[in-house]
């Protein structure tokens, strides 16, 4: 089964483990496996739309999934996925991409 | 709190000065005890900001993903992130609230006054999601 790696602040709400097995042979059914598992989730990955969140990456292996065939990407038994939530900043104070989740 | 040894303390304001007059980035490994993130190596990461380097930063995730795989080996978590402020204040400015996503970790930021390290702050970014998020002042304590 593949194993998806939970970044830091939400392995809170995934009963505290840093790397969860799941089935699903793409990246998305591997995706709603793990937040069935753990419904906590949801949230924290996916907007009210159930769309991944503009900061949410998610990588197979060692590529980024949207340069792939996004959540209808293929995986297989051994395959890593990584959430991993963006770091970017600045001492900007110009608008930048998600400056919306302010106020 | 965040905790970290002198020598990382020194090491990534040092990682400021190299890339003055841009901002640096790097990230803080280490393990969470009782509250206090206590870091045990840094990992310096390119700025991938290149068109305006000098006030923005961003981590590659793809290099995030392999800091964070090697880090798992030596069995270190990632308990949080640093960059510079060049000729800047360090505190928080509004693009680093809106682009922190990491709740729970530390966002160290040091100033770089014509390039030399200034004031180095730290800041946990307390909340429960997206909406109440909050950087928050915290001690660091220099061992």
């Amino acid at each position: 089964m593949p194993k998806v790696h939970i970044p830091t602040p939400l392995r809170q709400y995934a009963g505290k483990q840093a790397a969860i097995e799941v089935s699903g042979s793409t990246v998305g059914e591997a995706l709603s496996g793990l937040v069935s598992q753990h419904p906590d989730l949801r949230r924290h990955l996916y907007t009210e739309e159930g769309k991944l969140r503009a900061f949410v990456n998610v990588y197979l292996n060692d590529e980024d999934v949207r340069y792939l065939q996004k959540e209808a990407t293929a995986v297989a038994d051994g395959d890593n996925i990584s959430i991993v939530p963006s770091i970017a900043g600045g001492s900007a104070i110009e608008s930048c991409e998600t400056c919306k989740w302010v106020n | 709190m965040l905790r970290l040894g002198q020598s990382h303390y020194d090491a990534l304001r040092q990682h400021g000065e190299e890339t003055y007059p841009h901002e640096c980035c790097g990230v803080l490994l280490g393990r969470f005890e009782d509250g206090t993130r206590v870091v045990t190596s840094l990992a310096r990461a390119g700025n991938t900001r290149t068109d305006s380097p000098q006030n923005r930063y961003n981590i590659h995730p793809k290099e995030l993903v392999h800091i964070q795989r090697e880090a798992r080996e030596r069995e270190e978590d990632i308990i949080g992130f640093y960059h510079s402020h060049p000729d800047h204040p360090a505190q928080w400015s509004q693009t680093d609230h809106a682009e922190a996503h990491w709740l729970g970790c530390s966002y160290v930021i040091t100033s770089v006054e014509k390039g030399k390290a200034a004031l180095t702050n730290s800041f946990e970014l307390t909340g429960t999601d997206e909406n109440d998020k909050k950087l928050v002042d915290e001690k660091i304590e220099v061992v």
